[in-house]
């Protein structure tokens, strides 16, 4: 039982990881109807400032943390100012193509900048935990959760009461609608963007401060974090969550019993449970748990 | 009557001729001179491999604009069906010692049917959601070629002991008149030679009816319908061919190559068949090839010539910013998102307006 708990600890944390790349991947979707291959790109470049803010420039982490949502969100607004707006009224395929070669371009980048080497993050947690009930908590995946739930309040608050949030559910139901009614386009556009990135950055720098240190492999989280949002529905932010929840929890469970219980799948089966899951459910409900089923009208 | 010029065209028919014009006749026999002199002029191994490894890589990519250029799917999954070929010729080409004409179509036929159990997918999801499932299939292969240790060898992979021979001949020691060619010679013969047919069956294809309509649901699957397109029973087809010919290209690679192992059937590899379909121009055959030149030929050069490239580091712990490999998969990026902007047709765009210019000479503007 302690072991079970624990490993559900382990993939909420994970999965509240999932939750904050999905959550940009739907915030994008849901505004532009564009799903952006690079975010694992913009989550590894956040991650890398973050260490640079933090380790080089020796500040404090929390500034690091706000320092580096924001420059990544400002890199997010670039693209879209620069390439993706070129692309408005193109077929899907050519802007998914758009997107995955921003990704090959940011990667080895981030690369030739930062190089390959682990770096160690340094977080004001480090390695402490803490016990309840012979359960150990990481006092670094606490805060991951706590701030993920935190962000996804905001996020939702966000949606709901500022006039910002309002233009950009505008703009995502009828584009030309919120045009006629005086919603500039291009801003929430640019808004869209820049806040998918700083949640990829957000999510890179908390991934991180962690045991596992940073390398460049880092923005692979961010393929994973695909199942999680086709899983919730491609424009559904409480889908993102909830599918962010869900395969992390499934990954860690796997990671935990399969090689006692399905020891002939074979090592490292956690990876692509994932995929798996999704391809289940696609079958299922091809719009995803929460996403909104398409109508075609003949 | 005066003889109507020979850039008119008069009828339905005559748009659709494959070699129409005296120009591309012209083009198609110095094509095959080039095809058949070629290998004797240029000797040397690299430029060889380079070039059969281009005939191969072209293949593949008329296999995937068959799907996405004029069937309008998006795959991310290519790789996974080019590894599977590759295994299959390991197996049946090499342990049961089959003959090349056999492995081949043995490859084809699993390519098929592993193209086939996608169908389901392709009929229920589109755009963005096909897209993302096909690039589960490939992290899903990545671990099956891994873990299938029987058929693949596991991580350390597996040799393809697969010989080239079609009855008599042999094109890994080919001997013609008393002459005897190198094996690099004999593959570039067999490759290029398969490029040709596979160009010919997909332009064949094309412009027949199940192509037109392969074209129709690519531009409005919902309208195809309406005027009785079966979009379904279409696009898994388009999917099974697509992966087929994938597998096939894949079992040329192992033939070739001798070895594999399963790091090379990654995302970079597929990515890198999208990026070469891009670039020579989705939904023409022609671009196909053309971009398999342009692009297929850029890791290996890139590769050759790295020292003579500033700012690439060569060896692990060497100078420079920037790895070959990293330098490649920057290079596919910037190709792909330059040719979306700024010519979404490709090279095959650039050529067709060239063509244009030249077809109303001297009257062109």
């Amino acid at each position: 039982m302690i072991t079970f708990l624990q490993n559900c600890f382990a993939g909420l944390a994970l999965g509240s990881t999932y939750a904050l790349v999905a959550l940009g991947f739907v915030v994008i979707y849901k505004s532009t109807g564009v799903i952006n291959f690079a975010q694992g790109g913009l989550l590894a470049l956040g991650a890398y400032l973050g260490y640079t803010f933090a380790e080089n420039l020796a500040m404090a982490f929390a500034l690091a943390v706000v320092l580096c949502c924001a420059s990544a969100a400002l890199v997010g607004a670039g693209f879209e100012r620069l390439v993706l707006r070129r692309m408005v009224g193109q077929p899907p395929f050519a802007v998914i193509m758009i997107t995955i070669g921003l990704l090959f371009v940011l990667e080895p980048l981030i690369t030739a900048i930062w190089g390959f080497r682990n770096k160690q993050v340094p977080n004001p947690w480090n390695i402490r935990t803490v016990e309840v009930g012979g359960l150990v908590f990481g006092v670094r995946d606490l805060w991951t959760i706590g701030l993920t739930a935190a962000v996804v309040l905001a996020f939702f608050l966000f949606f709901r009461y500022s006039s910002l949030g309002l233009a950009m559910r505008a703009t995502a139901f009828d584009p030309e609608a919120a045009l006629a009614q005086g919603i500039s386009a291009r801003k929430v556009y640019a808004v869209s963007w820049a806040i998918a990135a700083a949640l990829a950055a957000l999510a890179g720098i908390t991934m991180a401060a962690g045991p596992g240190g940073l390398s460049p492999s880092i923005g692979f989280i961010a393929l994973a974090a695909f199942p999680a949002m086709i899983l919730g529905g491609l424009d559904s932010p409480a889908g993102a969550v909830l599918g962010g929840l869900i395969i992390g929890l499934a990954e860690a469970l796997t990671r935990g019993y399969q090689q006692h219980l399905a020891g002939w799948a074979g090592d490292n089966v956690s990876v692509i449970v994932p995929y798996l899951l999704m391809i289940v459910i696609l079958l299922i409900r091809p719009y995803g748990l929460l996403g909104t089923k398409e109508v075609r009208r003949l | 009557m005066a003889k109507a010029h020979r850039n008119l065209v008069r009828g339905y028919a005559e748009q659709l001729r494959l070699f129409g014009t005296p120009w591309t006749r012209f083009g198609l026999l110095a094509m095959l001179l080039v095809f058949l002199v070629l290998p004797t002029v240029v000797q040397d191994d690299f430029w060889l491999s380079v070039l059969i490894y281009v005939g191969i890589t072209a293949v593949g990519a008329i296999g995937l604009n068959l799907l996405t250029g004029y069937c309008g799917q998006i795959s991310l999954g290519h790789a996974f069906f080019i590894g599977a070929g590759a295994y299959v010729t390991a197996r049946v080409g090499g342990d049961l010692g089959l003959p090349l004409p056999l492995w081949l179509l043995a490859a084809a036929a699993v390519g098929a049917a592993l193209g086939g159990l996608i169908g389901p997918f392709t009929l229920r999801l589109r755009g963005h959601y096909l897209a993302i499932v096909t690039l589960g299939l490939i992290f899903i292969g990545e671990h099956l070629w891994r873990n299938l240790t029987g058929l693949t060898g596991g991580n350390s992979g597996t040799s393809v002991t697969a010989g080239a021979t079609i009855g008599p001949v042999d094109f890994g020691a080919l001997t013609i008149a008393g002459e005897s060619y190198s094996r690099n010679q004999g593959y570039f013969w067999l490759v290029w030679g398969l490029v040709g047919i596979v160009a010919l069956l997909a332009k064949n294809l094309v412009r027949t009816r199940p192509g037109r309509a392969l074209q129709a649901i690519r531009d409005r699957d919902q309208a195809a319908e309406v005027i009785g397109v079966r979009a379904g029973r279409y696009k898994i087809g388009a999917f099974m061919i697509s992966s087929a010919i994938a597998a096939m290209a894949g079992a040329l690679f192992g033939s070739y190559q001798q070895f594999v192992s399963p790091d090379e059937w990654n995302l970079l590899l597929s990515i890198q068949y999208i990026a070469i379909v891009i670039v020579g121009g989705l939904g023409t055959i022609f671009g196909s090839v053309l971009g398999a030149i342009f692009v297929g030929a850029l890791p290996a050069l890139i590769d050759r010539y790295s020292d003579a490239i500033p700012g690439v580091r060569t060896s692990v712990g060497g100078e420079g910013f920037i790895s070959v490999f990293a330098l490649n998969q920057a290079i596919f990026g910037l190709l792909i998102v330059l040719f979306l902007v700024l010519e979404p047709l490709g090279l095959a765009g650039i050529w067709l307006r060239v063509k244009n210019y030249f077809k109303a000479w001297p009257f062109s503007y």
